[in-house]
């Protein structure tokens, strides 16, 4: 197991070199430029001189390089002095964005609290509504409930966030009047009133993003526990007299949950990016929100990282799901 | 060979049941699908043909005093509720904010919807039904082009997307005009990155195939690989190409739904429905049904072609055929 751990580890790391440059190569046809604000009575040597302060002089290679060794030494150092209070880092450049020209991971570790609660939340909501359903179609298949539950996570499947959850306002803000239709990410919960009106605020994004997740995860582990549900070690177990609520429960579920377990490990990153469209639509000021604020905005190295975070992301939950399904499954380790 | 004149050759021979008759009747047994089949096709009259009943020039801006008249109708069924409101059955669906004919800018704007999902999965399928093919087929392709495939599938697509759009844009809009530029740019993006998964379950289907009998058989005979991808293989993995292919066309249609609701897909006066969504988001305190009528058309189309793809899948599968 140890062995498969480290092959995979090592594969992943010249996937997350590949992709980091291909981020870096989209950006480097990028035709927007950091000076285009710059008066037009700056002198064209005063330009030149500010574009190498913004490290953009050299060529692509040393950048490339340069970029690497912040992005995986230098922010890294950073994290490890703010948390333990040393100071290993100062002094060494770091990422900088061009729109506020303060450091890229500082303005994303305040951003990311916000998207952490609403994505976290409503996936941990998915989770709990889809397992149960899942479970229950699959054990009364082609019943009244089955049917209904694929129909609802077909509309799941089906209808985008950026709908849902214009439709969510539209009825719950402005017909009803029941949740605020913006996000306050101000809000801070000191007593039991402000805690009600957080709860009020989440209701709808989380809503609308466990819909989604709730669709997917369901419909997999009702397939999942259909596989089961009519193996051998099934009849044996009924066989043996055990209560049905056993052999459901314990013995079919327990080996129905593996490949759900990698789904919804493989299936966080993927949030992340779908959480882009729903701080959209919310005004949930997380990174979804300023991905898009940089894009639009030319801040290239804000725009590096963010991409680079989802890919690290997305690797890195590929991994866990990979050493996940071997720990949970031993007919498949390659060892 | 003996009791042939005992069979009475009419009550025996049957006629050989084409392969398609066998898909459409199982396909006809999922009700859901069929349901589906028949929206979709009502979408598709609606979208392309009904610009040749109803007349209204989608890009009809009113100006003087035909302006104050004609903007912000609403639909003619808000009279129910709202005996005050402006409403006309000129305009059934009723006029955005410049007078401009709501009715007439969801079929114009479904066309181009449709017309990009079309489009941007028959590209995605060419390229993974080629990667799948060349993967499966050549055993020296298979490492590096799977590789190649599994690092597609770790990019980060939509940040990705939301960038090249802004990066090829101007460019393009050069060379092909505003809507020829942003049509190109939409669909090519699309369907690079959303080849990966056909070519897997091709790659997948291709390498069992490849040593069945008469493929086999096929070789022994001479047949040059392409002929025998050409006859042989392709056909037979035409079912996996076709389901991933309806399925290709609900998430074409949902990301370029996606990019035009964040602002970076095709332009206000040549919408799509996910830009009309995103144009009406602003009022839609005021006027509701600006954004409910292009968001039911996304959702009532990519559930539709979701319900003939889950019923495709069930029909081109011999094993559940005939149950």
């Amino acid at each position: 197991m140890l062995n498969f751990t480290i092959r995979r580890l090592l594969i992943s790391i010249p996937t997350l070199l590949f992709i980091s440059l291909t981020i870096f190569l989209l950006l480097e046809l990028a035709p927007g430029d950091p000076m285009a604000q710059v008066p037009l009575t700056v002198p064209p040597e005063v330009k030149q001189q500010m574009r190498e302060a913004l490290g953009l002089g050299e060529p692509m290679h040393i950048r490339f390089f340069k970029w690497i060794v912040q992005f995986f030494w230098i922010e890294p150092l950073n994290l490890f002095d703010n948390l333990f209070g040393t100071s290993f880092a100062e002094g060494k450049l770091r990422v900088i964005s061009w729109q506020t020209r303060s450091p890229v991971m500082d303005i994303v570790a305040q951003r990311l609290p916000q998207t952490l609660t609403v994505v976290g939340v409503a996936y941990i909501v998915a989770i709990i509504i889809a397992i149960p359903i899942g479970v229950y179609s699959a054990y009364r298949q082609y019943s009244f409930f089955d049917n209904a539950g694929t129909f609802i996570t077909m509309v799941g499947f089906s209808v985008p966030p950026f709908f849902s959850g214009v439709l969510v306002i539209v009825i719950f803000s402005v017909w009803l009047g029941w949740f605020p239709s913006i996000y306050d990410t101000t809000h801070r919960v000191t007593d039991w009133d402000s805690f009600v009106y957080q709860l009020k605020q989440m209701i709808m994004p989380v809503m609308v993003l466990a819909l989604q997740i709730t669709s997917q995860i369901s419909r997999f582990m009702r397939a999942s526990m259909l596989d089961n549900l009519n193996q051998d070690y099934v009849r044996t177990a009924r066989a043996k007299g055990l209560t049905e609520n056993v052999v459901v429960l314990v013995h079919v579920l327990r080996n129905s949950m593996i490949p759900v377990v990698t789904v919804i490990a493989l299936g966080i990153p993927g949030i992340f990016g779908g959480a882009i469209i729903t701080e959209q639509v919310f005004k949930v000021n997380g990174i979804g929100q300023l991905l898009i604020t940089a894009i639009q905005a030319n801040d290239l190295p804000m725009v590096q990282t963010l991409t680079f975070i989802f890919a690290v992301l997305i690797v890195l939950f590929n991994l866990i799901a990979d050493i996940l399904y071997g720990i949970l499954d031993p007919r498949i380790r390659y060892d | 060979m003996t009791d042939r004149t005992e069979l009475d050759p009419a009550s025996q021979y049957q006629a050989p049941r084409n392969q398609w008759l066998d898909v459409w009747d199982q396909f006809k047994k999922h009700r859901g699908a069929l349901i589906g089949a028949l929206i979709f096709l009502f979408i598709m009259l609606g979208v392309f043909a009904g610009p040749l009943i109803y007349w209204q020039d989608p890009q009809y801006v009113p100006t003087g005093r035909e302006f104050l008249k004609l903007r912000d109708m609403r639909p003619i069924y808000a009279v129910i509720w709202d005996s005050g409101a402006k409403v006309d059955w000129a305009h059934p669906l009723g006029t955005d904010n410049i007078g401009r004919d709501a009715l007439a800018r969801m079929m114009s704007g479904g066309q181009v919807s449709i017309t990009v999902g079309l489009a941007a999965m028959a590209l995605s399928l060419v390229l993974g039904t080629a990667i799948g093919v060349l993967a499966g087929y050549f055993r020296r392709l298979d490492g590096p082009l799977m590789r190649f495939t599994d690092l597609f599938l770790a990019l980060p697509l939509l940040p990705l997307l939301l960038v090249a759009v802004l990066l090829f844009r101007e460019p393009l809009k050069a060379g092909f005009g505003i809507e020829g530029g942003v049509f190109i740019l939409i669909v090519t993006l699309i369907g690079v990155t959303s080849w990966m998964q056909t070519a897997r379950i091709v790659r997948g289907d291709v390498l069992a195939l490849k040593e069945r009998e008469f493929v086999i058989a096929a070789r022994s005979i001479g047949a040059p690989s392409r002929r025998i991808v050409m006859r042989h293989i392709l056909p037979n993995v035409l079912s996996p190409i076709m389901v991933s292919a309806t399925l290709g066309i609900a998430s074409a249609i949902i990301t370029e739904s996606a990019l035009s609701f964040l602002g970076f897909g095709f332009p206000p006066d040549f919408p799509t429905w996910g830009r009309l969504l995103f144009d009406s988001v602003d009022r839609m305190t005021l006027y509701p049904e600006r954004v409910i009528w292009p968001g039911l058309a996304i959702s009532v189309t990519v559930l539709s072609v979701n319900y003939i793809g889950d019923g495709l899948r069930d029909a081109l599968d011999p094993r559940i055929r005939g149950r």
